[in-house]
């Protein structure tokens, strides 16, 4: 595979229902491009925190993601609030999730560093008032 | 550990995924915080919860675990059992409760697997 494919998915905001359909497309194609298990499991996991983060914080967004032969980039970018304070929605346990998102089992304080810990490179990008970007990159 | 011993441990019944029941399992994990899942579960696990949404089998399907057994008799709905028949994701429904369930799965010799 030489050449880089790109997938984008459109996040709705409305319907946390829906959340993870994207995530879970990319996952389905990276298996079929057959993929090693490790790293579908990586980007599995790191996008879905992510595309939960964006239904949850920012009202849905855009997901874009390159495949290449060396590495995978997912790029999510949202105009959301933006995040405060970066350093400490990167600790462990620290939330503003709503409560009905933690009913729903979510808001644990653990999406981003969950997404640093499943990728091999993550940057953040953040404005406030303007919206997020996250790129998380796994090495193939 | 397979499935169907899970099924007969906790004396549940499997609600859809059937044609699984000889999968192999090396982990529990109980939770209903799926972050949490997210954030712990290692390879072929068994999945236990009192949560019931679409998000639960999206969780389970992201972390490939093996089987999702929801406890204090939850019971998934249409939309939860279509989507884990697409992702071939047995789900199974026990009357116990969290912290019985997951004793009794123990006790005959599953694991949480390492901390980390």
């Amino acid at each position: 595979m030489n050449q880089t494919i790109t997938l984008t998915y459109t996040i709705s905001g409305d319907d946390f229902t829906r959340a993870g359909e994207a995530s879970s497309d990319v996952k389905k194609k990276l298996k079929q491009m057959g993929a090693n298990p490790e790293v579908i499991r990586k980007v599995a996991i790191s996008m879905y925190e992510g595309e939960i983060n964006m239904v949850i914080h920012a009202h849905g967004g855009e997901i874009t993601v390159f495949i290449s032969s060396t590495e995978i980039i997912i790029r999510l970018k949202d105009e959301g609030p933006g995040i405060v304070d970066v350093e400490l929605a990167m600790q462990a346990g620290y939330s503003t999730a709503p409560d009905n998102v933690r009913a729903l089992g979510f808001g644990a304080g653990m999406g981003l560093p969950n997404m640093k810990k499943y990728s091999d490179e993550m940057n953040i990008d953040t404005i406030l008032g303007e919206g997020t970007t996250v790129t998380i990159k796994v090495y193939m | 550990m397979t499935v169907r011993d899970v099924k007969e441990i906790l004396g549940a019944q499997v609600i859809s995924g059937e044609e699984f029941l000889n999968r192999e399992a090396h982990t529990g994990c109980g939770s209903d915080m799926m972050s949490d899942v997210l954030a712990f579960v290692k390879e072929q696990c068994v999945l236990l919860t009192g949560l019931c949404n679409l998000q639960v089998v999206r969780t389970a399907e992201m972390m490939d675990v093996v089987c999702i057994v929801f406890v204090r008799g939850k019971r998934p709905d249409e939309a939860m059992i279509e989507l884990a028949n697409e992702r071939e994701i047995p789900l199974l429904c026990t009357g116990h409760r969290m912290f019985t369930a997951c004793g009794l799965l123990y006790q005959n010799g599953l694991r949480g697997g390492t901390s980390n």
